[in-house]
């Protein structure tokens, strides 16, 4: 416990980030993720790193776009319409094969919608709104030691594949305070010098440009298969997932970050009316978790997704489900946060809300 | 054999691409030759952006960073910000720094970014295809108005230097053109001032250079040169709009 620190979410991704080696920082306010920026504009300072303050979303993924193909570690943070705006961007950072890390704290949509969490920016996130055949990898804890750990580790993975990676977390775990260690490990990855970038032809050797312009439709496709053999690596080595009480499960209930800590809640009390509940809780949302579905027992009853939404990440359950069990969904929307009751009654009504 | 003259080694071997007539080959070699005299090609990093000049990243010989349409000035930012010792320059279109990336490239001024940018100023979205810039002259027939522009329905050119004047960070502003020798030896002593400045770090250097498009302007090359020099200059007459370097009497 002596490791241990009592730290606000936010600025708990801005420490991680620091200790993750990021070099700038460039965002715009919005709530509920303004502690980020704030806590960056001291702290980077103080160590002679960059900070700045953008005149837009726009502008700040931009400057991103800049530092990454000079070569620096870089981040930005942003909310919901924040991140809408960075759309363009993050799809460039794509196409141009830069790494960086875009921290995404959700609140309620649409338009300006509002400022408690939600989870309504998982298509957002996974899906993305840049064009192209593009992904962004993103990991979407569920604790501040999670977000502290998966922060730190996601400026390597950025590096690994050159590309954008995405924290995806939503306004709770941005404003709640819980203990965190900053030293957990961070796994080892071999990270070759950054020798594409363009920083100054005296950083190296030759003229190296960067670019996600090919008008070639052969050309542009082959860059299309070498991204898409990234993405498959990625989808081989980045898949992250934990399983709660997989072992025998009546339903086998799917939740992520905030929601996910309310299902736990909801299995200790199922537990106690006998019945025996588990989790599979994505901690990668892209890419998404697919060998727990297949090793689902099939005598369970059903599969129960549970989102701070409507149902979107319902989708991807419903991929890896292929038809297999059936498939019901609870969600709340507009910033609510459930209680561990209505999981509960979720499951014991479980006919009722079948979506199959 | 005597050699009077050889291509700058600030451009790549690379075949510009550019429509006969058109100057901004011009402007291509006048920014290479400077980034070459000043000994700076080795620690510069230009920002393509989008408009007919986006390939521009295969023609400076000199690290290029392609860029997301309208964005070059905070590309530039993160850029320049991040590698403080560096030259950082955009070269963009009216289009792209008028229109859309207007927001960007006044923030960076207001700032005092120190970078340069050279803004091409042709009136007309070139590479998409002769469309209505926010530079288009009053009466000026393009592809979306063919009545001509007009200042009630369209609203009237944008003054770019004229705006850009009035920004505290700015440590020099100059418009010039490229319509005959002289303005070429003015264009060329301005976009050299302008890195000079950024070199000693005196803050954001902007160069707007009024450049043909005969191609989307109907236009002969000679008569698309006599239009800049004879109409373009009228709406946007060429001069010192800021120096730092130049104690002001007021
Ligand atoms: C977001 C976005 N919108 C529109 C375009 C299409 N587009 C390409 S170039 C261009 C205009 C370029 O005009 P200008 O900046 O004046 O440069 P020129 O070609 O005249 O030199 C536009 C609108 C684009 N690439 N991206
Ligand atoms: S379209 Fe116009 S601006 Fe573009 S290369 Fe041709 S002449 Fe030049
Ligand atoms: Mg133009």
């Amino acid at each position: 416990m002596a490791n241990k620190v009592l730290m606000k979410g936010n600025e708990a991704i801005a420490l991680a980030a620091v200790k993750g080696g990021v070099e700038a920082y460039f965002g715009y306010p919005i709530t509920p993720q303004n502690e980020v920026s704030e806590y960056l504009s001291k702290y980077m300072f103080e160590q002679g790193r960059v900070f700045l303050q953008a005149e837009s979303e726009v502008a700040a993924i931009n400057m991103v776009y800049g530092a990454a193909a000079s070569g620096k570690r870089v981040m930005t943070s942003s909310s919901s319409p924040g991140i809408a705006l960075k759309q363009e961007g993050i799809s460039y950072l794509a196409g141009s094969e830069l790494p960086a890390v875009i921290v995404s704290v959700m609140r309620g949509g649409p338009g300006l919608g509002g400022i408690q969490p939600s989870q309504a920016d998982y298509y957002q996130a996974t899906r993305g709104g840049g064009n192209g055949d593009y992904h962004t990898i993103v990991f979407a804890p569920e604790s501040i030691q999670e977000t502290v750990d998966v922060m730190k580790e996601a400026f390597d993975v950025a590096d690994y594949y050159r590309n954008p990676v995405m924290v995806l977390v939503d306004g709770l775990i941005g404003q709640m305070m819980e203990a965190v260690d900053f030293n957990r490990p961070v796994t080892k990855r071999f990270l070759p010098p950054k020798d594409w970038a363009a920083g100054g032809m005296n950083g190296h050797s030759g003229r190296n440009t960067i670019c996600s312009l090919y008008l070639d439709p052969y050309e542009l496709e082959a860059h299309n298969l070498k991204l898409q053999k990234k993405y498959q690596a990625a989808i081989q080595n980045e898949t992250k997932f934990e399983l709660v009480n997989m072992e025998d499960p009546d339903y086998v209930i799917v939740a992520y970050g905030t929601m996910a800590r309310v299902v736990r809640s909801a299995i200790e009390i199922l537990t106690k009316k006998k019945l025996n509940v588990g989790m599979i809780r994505p901690i990668s949302v892209w890419p998404f978790p697919k060998a727990p579905f297949k090793a689902i027992n099939r005598n369970c009853k059903g599969i129960l997704v549970c989102e701070m939404s409507l149902g979107q990440m319902l989708d991807d359950v419903r991929i890896m489900n292929n038809g297999a069990l059936p498939v019901g969904f609870f969600g709340r929307a507009g910033g609510i946060v459930p209680e561990p009751e209505e999981v509960v009654d979720a499951i014991l009504h479980f006919e009722q809300r079948r979506v199959d | 054999m005597d050699i009077k003259y050889q291509k700058s080694k600030g451009l790549t071997d690379k075949p510009l691409s550019y429509c006969p007539g058109c100057t901004h080959g011009i402007i291509h070699k006048l920014v290479a030759e400077s980034l070459e005299e000043l000994g700076l090609l080795d620690r510069t990093v230009g920002v393509a952006s989008v408009g007919c000049s986006v390939f521009s990243y295969e023609f400076f010989n000199c690290d290029m960073i392609q860029c997301p349409h309208g964005r070059a000035a905070a590309v530039a930012t993160g850029i320049k910000r991040t590698h403080p010792d560096g030259i950082v320059f955009t070269y963009q279109g009216d289009g792209d720094l008028a229109s859309i990336g207007i927001a960007e490239t006044i923030h960076a001024a207001n700032r005092g970014e120190n970078i340069t940018i050279i803004f091409v100023n042709n009136a007309v979205y070139g590479m998409t295809g002769g469309q209505m810039a926010p530079t288009s002259l009053i009466g000026q027939k393009t592809t979306t108005s063919p009545m001509g522009r007009d200042a009630h329905m369209h609203g009237n050119p944008i003054h770019i230097a004229e705006m850009f004047s009035q920004i505290d960070g700015v440590a020099y502003l100059e418009r010039c053109s490229v319509f005959n020798l002289r303005q070429v030896r003015n264009a060329k002593a301005a976009i050299k001032k302008a890195f000079t400045y950024q070199k000693e770090g005196r803050g954001f250097t902007m160069v707007e250079l009024l450049s043909t498009c005969p191609v989307n302007w109907g236009k002969t090359p000679q008569d698309a040169l006599k239009w800049v020099e004879e109409d373009m200059t009228k709406v946007f007459p060429l001069k010192v709009f800021k120096d730092a370097g130049v104690e002001t009497h007021e």
